[in-house]
């Protein structure tokens, strides 16, 4: 009963000549986890092109133009298990739209596996992936100095990659960086430890991510349950039930807590957590449940309940890092939608500060918006928001922006 | 998968905190107990599924649910069940019927609505025939290219602006690059090239009038969760997905059941073997796998250790071309 089996959700940032899809395939071929009739697919098609080893990037190519192109278009997820744990695999494509992939994948992850050739050491891509993991608030990072073999195992190379990636790493909001050396063709500290690491005492890239502490990676303390459906089943069984379904972002709640329902500021108590299963005493997040209060208010989707011992912020105003996804670019002049947990409010962009260079972390001011660039901005909603830093709870401080001519979305925002 | 370990996991396994639970102030600095709270990873998944019903019911004008009778409809059902009883669910279930079901199927499809006092709309590809949208030269051939025309035509008659189905991402490659909330213009089409970003547990839901949205609440579940999924909920699934004894020939590889649609060509025998089938769908097109597993443990216990996917084990139709489901995709299938 103590070895229950979580749910791990991580992306691997890194280019094809890293060794990404090698990595991938690597983890997934020593987990047993490639089934025969997707192997012998995928050899197929590798034969077909005159390859002489099977393309293991080929498993994650799942669309037509894809497979005809040999380019990799959108995000794929790939799911495995272990004894341990389930994993789902966000993979990214390493193209010129690198930066919408790659926040949209990470915006769920729990960790990012960063891939390094050991003969290259940091590049540019790796202080832009590690940028990017930062901004969206990825709890862990795992950094793949891959090729080893290439570099005769040598500890002298690891350690010199390790030092620089750290002090580059010193300069982002960056908690937990675990470095593993490892070769992804020859499997050394994939699944399996080999024989030429000897030097290296740490976790495999397994082990580490059977094993990474992920309870902590959502806000446990300031409860947040965005209200998402009233529930009045109006029966003659449940004539006055009313009951207010959502799922617990942050924190926890049990029965005879007080809470305050924003934005109105009025407050009530908890009178029941029920849900299908029977009523709970105590609920944590992530769970969905449906809470009764023990005063009839006026409460409808898109109010937040909330504890009186940490309140968010409630404004019309707040300061955000977005992430611009259109292609068409960001029209000052012109009123977008904000989702915000449940609720949608009309928005408007007041300033655009900078825009952040991904590569070099430098900012330029005053910039147009375009795809995939990474901006300060100001903005202004219709209706008053509860939120948090995004920092200290990514629930309750991420937010999409919606066209509302063509209903695209266009952005994703983290409040500052 | 195959040294996937099962455990006997409590019924819920969402205990109560000790108590005199230890109030923490400062978010990441201490370690609080949360061992007795530690989600699983179906608790993660069956959360993740019943927030997207919730968003699905309030955000979308008029949804439904597409209900087969399967397994995997049968546990959306049962997330329907969690995301909004004591209520009725705020969308009927939509059967696309191509009659050519197995019999146990569509009588669990019948039985498990009239339980849950729920309104099933059944459309038939027969309706659409009779119409002429669809033309089939060949009554007796798989049919599952034309559900997307019926269904089509289903959504318009009910003026549906989003439709709930049991895909999920593990099925298939096309399925696997598909958002959970996924656009459809107004001919149903899928564009793999020019979907929306999908952040957080942030869903766009919005479409013009005419235009849908598919929403596939399980997308992260494996065939493997499915089944632990319908182990700890106790829930009930048509006959043939346990080993029973059935007539079979062998085609191409696979093992065909005997029916009044499929009959031995000259030179093939019939065989009784022991199987079961790992997904229910057209008569014509869907094979069984031998077996001997009666229960969900047994079945379990093999889905660890299988060495062949589930639509390669069981779906001739997507054997035919490499990109198969996505084409259907493409043309407003779910």
């Amino acid at each position: 009963m103590d070895t229950m089996t979580q749910l791990l959700r991580f992306i691997t940032a890194g280019s094809v000549d890293d060794g990404k899809s090698t990595l991938i395939g690597r983890l997934l071929h020593d987990s047993k986890s490639i089934f025969e009739d997707q192997f012998s697919a995928i050899s197929k098609t590798s034969e077909k092109r005159g390859m002489a080893a099977v393309d293991l990037s080929l498993l994650t190519d799942g669309l037509q133009a894809e497979r005809e192109q040999g380019i990799t278009i959108d995000v794929a997820y790939r799911y495995f298990a272990t004894p341990k744990r389930k994993f789902i695999i966000g993979d990214t494509p390493g193209h010129e739209q690198y930066t919408r992939n790659m926040v949209t994948a990470a915006s769920t992850a729990n960790l990012v596996v960063i891939l390094i050739d050991a003969r290259r050491g940091v590049l540019v891509q790796t202080r832009r992936h590690t940028y990017l993991a930062s901004l969206v608030g990825v709890p862990h990072i795992v950094l793949a100095v891959n090729k080893m073999d290439m570099v005769d195992y040598s500890q002298a190379r690891f350690d010199e990659i390790v030092t620089e990636y750290k002090k580059f790493a010193a300069q982002l909001d960056l908690h937990d960086i675990t470095c593993i050396p490892l070769s992804a063709l020859v499997g050394d500290m994939v699944v399996d430890r080999g024989e030429s690491l000897d030097w290296y005492q740490g976790p495999t890239l397994m082990e580490k991510l059977e094993s990474v502490e992920i309870d902590h990676d959502v806000n446990t303390t300031d409860f947040r349950y965005p209200v998402q459906w009233v529930c009045r089943p109006q029966t003659d069984e449940y004539h006055d039930f009313r009951g207010f379904m959502g799922r617990i972002e942050a924190g926890e709640i049990s029965v005879g807590d007080e809470i305050t329902v924003l934005p109105s500021g009025r407050t009530s108590k908890v009178k029941e957590i029920v849900t299908y299963d029977g009523n709970l005493q105590t609920a944590y997040a992530p769970q969905s449940v449906t809470l009764t209060l023990t005063d009839e208010i006026d409460i409808s989707r898109g109010d937040m309940f909330v504890k009186a011992d940490y309140l968010p912020t409630v404004a019309k105003e707040f300061g955000a890092m977005m992430c611009w996804f259109s292609e068409t670019p960001l029209d000052k002049n012109r009123k977008y939608l904000v989702k915000h947990t449940t609720r949608t409010a009309k928005c408007l962009f007041s300033s655009v500060d900078y825009r952040v260079d991904v590569n070099t972390l430098e900012q330029h001011a005053n910039p147009a918006v375009n795809m995939n660039d990474i901006v300060r901005v100001a903005m202004k909603v219709q209706q008053p928001l509860a939120f948090d830093h995004y920092t200290r709870n990514r629930a309750s401080g991420s937010f999409i922006v919606i066209d509302e001519a063509s209903n695209n979305t266009v952005a994703a925002g983290m409040i500052v | 998968m195959s040294e996937l370990l099962i455990e006997d996991r409590p019924a819920k396994s969402i205990v109560p905190a000790p108590a005199g639970n230890v109030k923490q102030k400062e978010f990441g600095n201490e370690r609080k107990l949360m061992t007795a709270h530690t989600f699983t990873h179906l608790d993660a998944l069956e959360s993740e599924s019943i927030h997207i019903m919730r968003e699905v019911a309030a955000e979308c004008k008029n949804p439904a649910l597409l209900f087969s009778g399967g397994k995997d409809s049968i546990v959306m059902l049962r997330l329907a069940e969690k995301a909004f009883r004591p209520a009725k669910f705020p969308f009927p279930l939509v059967h696309i019927d191509t009659e050519h079901n197995f019999p146990e199927v569509i009588a669990c499809r019948d039985k498990l609505a009239a339980d849950l006092g729920e309104r099933l709309i059944v459309r038939s590809l027969e309706d659409s025939i009779k119409r002429g949208t669809i033309i089939i030269k060949d009554l007796d051939k798989p049919r599952n290219p034309y559900q997307s025309v019926t269904l089509l035509e289903t959504i318009a008659e009910f003026g549906f602006d989003a439709c709930m189905g049991g895909a999920r991402r593990d099925e298939e490659k096309a399925r696997a690059k598909e958002r959970i909330f996924s656009f459809r213009d107004e001919f149903g089409q899928w564009d793999p090239k020019n979907q929306r970003p999908e952040l957080w547990d942030i869903y766009n839901t919005r479409v013009h009038n005419g235009e849908n949205i598919r929403v596939f609440p399980i997308s992260n579940w494996t065939e493997m969760d499915i089944w632990e999924y319908i182990g700890r909920e106790k829930l009930h699934i048509p006959s043939i997905y346990f080993a029973h004894e059935r007539e079979v020939i062998r085609r191409g590889g696979s093992v065909i059941p005997v029916s009044h649609l499929v009959q031995p060509k000259a030179g093939e025998k019939i065989e009784v073997v022991s199987v079961r089938f790992r997904t229910v769908g057209d008569m014509t097109c869907t094979a069984p796998v031998e077996s001997t597993a009666s229960n969900v443990d047994e079945i379990i216990e093999e889905t660890a250790t299988t060495r062949i996917t589930e639509r390669g084990a069981t779906r001739m139709d997507d054997q035919t071309s490499d990109a198969s489901m996505e084409l259907r995709k493409k043309e407003g299938y779910f």
